[in-house]
């Protein structure tokens, strides 16, 4: 089969897939509804009033629910590929809109944290890898391993501490400063990436590490090859041999992790924004679930999923031009 | 020959040994006088007497104990001694097994269990002491106290059970559910494989932390079993994805094909042919769990989509801290600060325990940290490299 059609229709069966979760999500876990809210509200806020309470499960019991499940299910289905993701009652306005609205700014962070984290990760490791033994290499090691143990978010914690308040050199929440309006404008690009250092640094401190001794190991590996050996004997420069036969061949293997960070940092992202109270996919899930409103909630979970997978295709659509060796089909022999 | 399959995957053995064996079997050979069975010798079996070689009993039944000896010795023991080498697996074990203490003493001292009911080694937190305490001021209350006096190290202490058990649930069933999806569709292939791949890979590309928020806020569990499980609900796909490629290149072996021809069973090739080689990978991979089900359980803790009213989880200590402005007020910081380093020192106990196991699954790194060490990679290595 082509592996590209192969491939696209797995991201489509992807989403397809989280749909299908969603609706099931909405729709319920076994068991009546109503009576799941109200007792879960009770043990959270015992002394919750009885219209309150009726207004609650109004609001989380989709309309549909009397429906049947086919039917309910190939509705949710066509609205969904419509772009209709509902209502939201805490924002009073359609879910897909108000989405639609954050999300650059989750993007945005997510894709600055990605590509520095790489940048620096890469470059240290094969530093690491180059000095193998040395002082320098000890230290780098135990540092890369120290920052990594760190959980992100409490880097976002001390940051914010540090740097925004103790100090206050850097804005400590907002995606941008009041003052600025949105715009293509020089002053509001810097401001806008001058808000978003904070949220970015606690990424890129905290994901370095594993990627730098990721690279490390990969580098000692191609090192020992003999192909590094002919090469050497056959007088090529140190620096081709640096970038083209060592580089080349160690950073392939990143290629998934990098696939893997993609959903590791939306799903960071959800955290540091509520941290950081950063206007993004974050920030609103988690004001929907403060809200009780849930189609709000799972609009953010549907889409971020879908970014997610559109990201994971294009890196997965670019490894065949990296590494000509992938193989496209499947040959291994079925028992 | 069916048995002493198990000792055979090792790809540490020296190569002598596997000379060793074929010359017996070669001896073996001439000796036969019956040639029915010859073709089945040349792979190195030991079997004794000629033409009885799958009844043969005295070379090559193992008992069980034997049997289990050798999967602790070849999975367990010899990893061991080879990760010990390293410090950051001293170092890394050391951190953990302190945790593991912190949480018997808590579990000793709230445990209603017969003798273990009138021991009290460390008293729960409860609301008693002065308030906000910074640290390190009043010995009997070391790590200071909260905004209602309760002591912070008790508390610190009393939660790690609770921690403990959701970690030990999460890892174990991320790395079950991960070994047997991955093994049975590496060795299965086919239509199987095909099927199970397809959902790994769906869940992979679920983004974690998302998908656990969702299910958290509507199941909204209080079992710290159930929350552990909830946490790792895709992230036993990647896993499953690796072992899957792992097992794909050792099925290709020969011991294996052998295991195949003589018509065993999947599920015993599955156990003793293909988990010995990959118990040390999933062993790792226990810890990385581990360590993912800290992070997100704490975050989810932190920022409150987990609700609790008592403080039972580093991550609702630092929701306190953090609701009462730790992070601008300095006398207060101490309550966002003291989970913290809690929370870092078990991950990192965590991280330097499975880089210090690295060198067993990377043969060069090892050769190149002890000089005595040999695998075969290294030898095929040395060999070309004297051709060269």
């Amino acid at each position: 089969m082509n592996w590209w059609v192969k491939r696209t229709g797995q991201a489509l069966f992807t989403i397809w897939a989280v749909v299908t979760i969603t609706f099931v999500l909405i729709r319920g876990l076994p068991g009546d509804p109503g009576d799941r809210i109200r007792e879960q509200a009770q043990r959270h806020n015992p002394d919750m009033s009885q219209a309150a309470l009726e207004r609650l499960i109004e609001a989380r019991i989709p309309a549909s629910y009397d429906d049947p499940v086919h039917v309910a299910y190939w509705e949710y289905l066509t609205s969904v590929m419509r772009g209709d993701l509902g209502y939201s009652t805490f924002r009073r306005a359609e879910v897909a809109p108000e989405i639609a609205s954050v999300l650059p700014w989750t993007v945005l962070i997510m894709s600055l944290s990605t590509a520095l984290m790489f940048a620096i990760g890469l470059g240290l490791g094969a530093l690491m890898a180059y000095k193998e033994g040395s002082r320098f290499d000890t230290a780098m090691t135990g540092a890369s391993i120290f920052f990594n143990s760190i959980p992100y978010y409490v880097a976002a914690v001390l940051l914010i501490a540090f740097l925004g308040y103790r100090l206050s050199v850097f804005p400590a929440r907002g995606t941008h400063s009041d003052a600025t309006d949105p715009g293509l404008s020089a002053h509001f690009i810097f401001d806008a990436l001058y808000h978003a250092t904070l949220p970015t640094l606690s990424f890129v401190i905290t994901g370095f590490g594993i990627i730098a001794l990721t690279m490390r190991g990969n580098s000692i590996q191609t090192l020992g090859e003999e192909y590094i050996r002919v090469a050497k004997l056959r007088g090529i420069p140190d620096r081709r041999i640096a970038l083209r036969y060592v580089g080349r061949n160690a950073i392939l293997p990143m290629w998934t992790t990098l696939l893997i960070s993609i959903g590791f940092m939306f799903g960071g992202a959800i955290i540091l924004e509520e941290i950081f109270q950063y206007r993004g996919m974050g920030w609103l899930m988690f004001r929907s679930i403060e809200h009780n409103d849930i189609y709000l909630m799972m609009g953010t979970f549907l889409i971020v999923t879908i970014a997610v997978v559109i990201a994971l295709w294009i890196a997965d659509a670019t490894y065949g031009w990296l590494d000509p060796r992938i193989k496209s089909g499947d040959d291994s022999e079925s028992y | 020959m069916t048995v002493n399959r198990t000792d055979e995957p090792s790809d540490d053995e020296p190569g002598s040994g596997d000379a060793g064996s074929r010359f017996d079997g070669s001896a073996l050979f001439d000796r036969d006088t019956d040639g029915t069975d010859r073709e089945y010798r040349a792979d190195g079996g030991q079997s004794a007497g000629g033409g009885q070689m799958f009844s043969d009993s005295e070379f090559t039944d193992v008992t069980m104990g034997q049997r289990l000896s050798e999967v602790f010795y070849q999975s367990i023991y010899e990893p061991f001694v080879v990760a010990w080498e390293d410090w950051r697996t001293k170092v890394g074990l050391s951190i953990i097994s302190l945790y593991l203490l912190l949480g018997a003493v808590a579990w000793v001292s709230t445990s209603e269990f017969l003798i273990l009911d009138r021991i009290t080694i460390i008293e729960p937190a409860r609301g008693d002491g002065p308030i906000r305490l910074a640290p390190f001021q009043d010995w009997s209350y070391p790590l200071g106290t909260d905004m209602i006096g309760r002591d912070l190290l008790a508390a610190m202490i009393h939660a790690t059970p609770r921690m403990l058990q959701m970690i030990l649930a999460g890892a174990v069933f991320a790395t079950v559910v991960a070994t047997v999806v991955g093994t049975l569709a590496g060795y299965k292939g086919g239509i199987t494989e095909r099927a199970l791949m397809t959902i790994a890979d769906v869940l992979m590309t679920i983004p974690g932390l998302p998908l656990v928020i969702v299910l958290i806020v509507l199941i909204d569990p209080s079992s710290p079993y159930l929350i552990g499980i909830i946490i790792v609900v895709n992230a036993w796909a990647g896993l499953a994805r690796t072992i899957h490629s792992q097992v794909l290149t050792i099925r290709e072996h020969s011991y294996v094909e052998a295991s195949r021809t003589m018509g065993i069973g999947t599920p015993t090739i599955i156990r003793k042919d293909l988990l010995p080689n990959l118990m040390p990978y999933i062993l790792i991979n226990f810890t990385s769990m581990a360590r993912r089900v800290i992070y997100d359980s704490v975050a989810l803790y932190f920022l409150g989509v987990i609700s609790v009213n008592t403080i039972e989880n580093w991550g609702v200590m630092m929701n306190i801290g953090y609701e009462n402005n730790a992070l601008i007020i300095p006398e207060v910081s101490h309550l966002l600060f003291v989970p913290m380093v809690f929370v870092v020192g078990l991950s990192f106990g965590l991280i330097l325990f499975s880089q210090g196991t690295d060198r067993l699954f990377n043969p060069r790194v090892r050769a190149r940290g002890s000089g005595s060490t040999k695998s075969k990679d290294d030898e095929e290595i040395t060999t070309g490299g004297g051709a060269l």
